[in-house]
């Protein structure tokens, strides 16, 4: 029983079942899924991980780290078996080594490969190495024996800010090296460690992967852009603009579209599931949204206002579109008015061509 | 003006199988409009709340204004550039951009929800002159009166023929008259054009975010303007061209040295457009926008090909099937900023005309043919035939 056990006395069974409502939340499961999911946190089926830094700052993982509802931290660790992950371990130098060897080969097929950073690929990948191993060998190495590959934030996901111009290392995603092998990508920067853990979560309770975008991104994650959900966006529809720092408009909470916010253009959850402990999230203390999940950060400048493409409601909106819109146009009356206008068009042309030549 | 010995009317029975065709179109339409007003625009229509400008305001306002602008552009070539040797065009291209202007407002109460209250428009009291769309209204309805105008020359010499009574005594006596103050309202007639249609373009500026990048500039208002005189050139030659073949009159040669205008306005254009899609920062789009890229590009060579076409050497066939291109880029463009590249949302997409806004519009198209056709046959409006070179 992992959640009296592990998590010591003072964690209650109560205390289990909140932190389990909350990630089978964050997932967009109903309600009466909860007991699957605490059911699958409780099994005694860990799935290894293997988590393997690249060129990063560890953002990602000090994420993880403070992720601070109650046990949470702990139940990441309890709920998969973390075998190797270099700033967390306590092992160092060939111990380390050994235990990643060993791992990949005890658990071969089995593992869940999480990767934070990017891979670069200039001159034969030397710039980033780990204990003389290029990390594009040991991406390769690692991804051949995973289950499926986790590329956990925008550098391992889009390449990042290593993979911006001029990008001197030649880096690129994680995801751009993995092939036949399933992929999930959490990018942003850093990625809400609550998307990781109901990634992993969503695995061990479904059995299958999440349904993902384009970009393989979860859609319980990464399904609505953050203009849909953000608390400025009645500004931005009334047409209340915050124009600079500090100025009116931003002290009384205006939108911050014309200050860079790349809201508009930017899939992710952080306007409703927000950072430490759900508090706070970027727009809510008043800078616009850099679009960390996309690829546009850090090849656009933060202030430079994004084009909106494909405008969207609010998702509190209630829908508009109830059946299909329109009259349907059958083939009959689309080759009719095609045949109209087709005829007019030959009759000029036909006329056209008697004018003379000279 | 007195040079009414330059016009002659169109040959011809008024009743043959084209009018009988165009008539039946008109028919038809009168017959959907009547049906609209009796049911609702719902009913007769795939407008929503999102798309409350359809085909008919992108086609009969946007477009059809715009081809109606063949008076505007021989106007200003005649008056302003002192082309006056090609005076003798600008009755019938008057008569064009007449219909294709009371027709656009026509359209618009065919396509204003609750028209019962369209007469506010007349009540001073109730305007609110810091719309534009307010200005285009004003402009429209006041340029048709204008047209209306300019084109009663052409009814009064015609009254004057009559016998002895009311309406020939009316003619002679209104007839000199009208001739001295014309200048007047053509140089106001040439002013409005210019004020709406670079309002049709400042109207999708204020749509903001709902027209795609590749089309949503503040260059806009020139952008319309500016393809307005390149569509209004444009179908002075396509009008020129059929009305020839149709009517089975010599070519007027004077239409292919009032083309070497197309060259340098469709380069003005092409300038502007390419200016404000480097200053916005919207390269990227041309490429990587899917369908929206597609038409762009489609819109792009439709207008290029035959301005640069135009620059070279001209027959009556090319230039007419030049013209005819020309149009259609032209009216792409237009199509491409009201319709294609407007997106209010996705809860309100797709946008595809129903088969009766199609049928209402080809009825206002035939319903202008149909009228120039009667009127040339009628009135005094076609240039008088002269042998090629004799000017």
């Amino acid at each position: 029983m992992l959640d009296a056990s592990l998590f010591g006395a003072d964690f209650s069974r109560r205390d289990f079942m909140k932190a389990i409502t909350a990630v089978t939340a964050v997932m967009g499961l109903p309600a009466t899924m909860i007991p699957k999911v605490a059911a699958a946190a409780e099994s005694d089926n860990r799935p290894p991980v293997i988590w393997l830094h690249f060129q990063e700052c560890t953002g990602c993982s000090e994420s993880l780290l403070r992720s601070s509802h109650p046990g949470l931290g702990n139940l990441l660790l309890d709920v998969i078996n973390l075998e190797y992950h270099e700033t967390l371990m306590v092992g160092s130098g060939e111990q380390a080594e050994k235990a990643l060897h060993d791992a990949i080969v005890a658990h071969k097929g089995k593992y869940i490969l999480v990767c934070e950073g990017a891979v670069p690929l200039a001159e034969n990948g030397i710039y980033c190495q780990v204990g003389g191993t290029k990390a594009v060998d040991s991406l390769r190495v690692a991804a051949d024996g995973a289950f499926a590959v986790i590329s956990m934030g925008t550098c391992a996901s889009l390449g990042g800010v290593q993979a911006a111009a001029p990008n001197p290392t030649g880096a690129v995603s994680v995801s751009s090296l993995v092939e036949d092998r399933p992929l999930i990508n959490l990018p942003g920067c850093p990625p809400s460690p609550y998307n990781l853990i109901a990634t992993i979560l969503y695995f061990l309770t479904m059995g299958k992967l999440p349904e993902m975008d384009a970009e393989n991104r979860p859609l319980f994650a990464y399904g609505r852009r953050i203009h849909e959900h953000c608390e400025r966006r009645p500004h931005f529809d009334a047409g209340r603009f915050a124009k600079d720092f500090g100025d009116e408009g931003h002290a009384l909470g205006y939108c911050l579209y014309e200050l860079g916010c790349k809201g508009p253009a930017t899939y992710a959850n952080c306007s409703t599931l927000r950072f430490n402990d759900n508090v706070a999230w970027p727009v809510s203390i008043g800078h616009p949204c850099v679009g960390c999940t996309e690829r546009l950060v850090f090849n656009t400048s933060i202030f430079d206002k994004v084009d909106i493409i494909d405008p969207t409601s609010p998702a509190w909106f209630p829908p508009t579109k109830v059946t299909p819109s329109g009259k349907p146009v059958s083939a009959i009356s689309a080759l009719g008015v095609g045949a109209i206008a087709g005829a007019a068009l030959g009759f000029a042309a036909g006329k056209g061509s008697t004018l003379p030549k000279e | 003006m007195s040079h009414h010995d330059d016009y002659v009317q169109a040959p011809g029975k008024l009743i043959t199988p084209v009018t009988v065709v165009l008539a039946l179109l008109v028919a038809f339409a009168f017959a959907v409009a009547g049906y609209r007003f009796v049911t609702s625009i719902g009913a007769v229509s795939n407008l929503n709340d999102g798309y409350p400008w359809g085909v008919w305001l992108a086609y009969d306002v946007s477009i059809g204004t715009a081809f109606a602008c063949g008076g505007y552009a021989l106007a200003i070539i005649c008056y302003i550039l002192n082309g006056w040797k090609y005076h003798p065009m600008i009755r019938s291209a008057v008569v064009a951009s007449m219909f294709g202007y009371a027709l656009a407002g026509t359209s618009v109460i065919i396509d204003i929800g609750r028209y019962w209250n369209v007469y506010n428009f007349f009540v001073p009291s109730q305007w609110q002159p810091n719309s534009i769309m307010f200005e285009v209204a004003l402009c429209v309805m006041a340029y048709t009166c204008i047209l209306i105008i300019e084109f009663l020359p052409a009814v009064l010499e015609k009254l004057a023929t009559f016998k002895d009574g009311f309406f020939k005594s009316m003619a002679l006596f209104v007839a000199p008259k009208l001739d001295k103050v014309l200048i007047f309202i053509i140089a106001l007639g040439m002013t409005l054009p210019t004020m709406h249609q670079s309002s049709l373009g400042s109207l999708f500026i204020i749509t903001g975010y709902k027209l795609h990048p590749l089309w949503q500039t503040n260059f806009l208002p020139l952008l319309f303007v500016s393809n307005a005189l390149l569509m209004g050139l444009s179908i002075v030659q396509f009008e020129v061209g059929l009305s020839s073949a149709g009517f089975k009159r010599p070519y007027e040669y004077e239409a292919l040295e009032i083309a070497r205008f197309i060259p340098f306005v469709g380069a003005f254009w092409l300038a502007i457009r390419v200016i404000s899609l480097v200053v916005g920062g919207k390269i990227g789009y041309l490429f990587t926008s899917g369908f929206h890229s597609a038409m762009f590009w489609i819109e792009t060579a439709l207008i290029v090909i035959p301005i640069v076409m135009f620059a070279t050497k001209l027959t009556p066939r090319k230039a007419f099937f030049m013209a005819m291109m020309l149009c259609f880029g032209g009216g792409l463009y237009r199509m491409n900023v009201y319709l294609v590249g407007f997106n209010p949302g996705d809860e309100w997409n797709p946008y595809f005309p129903s088969v009766v806004e199609f049928m209402l519009t080809y009825g206002f198209i035939a319903l202008e043919v149909l009228a120039y056709i009667i009127l040339s046959r009628l009135l005094k409006l076609l240039p008088k035939a002269h042998a090629a070179g004799a000017h």
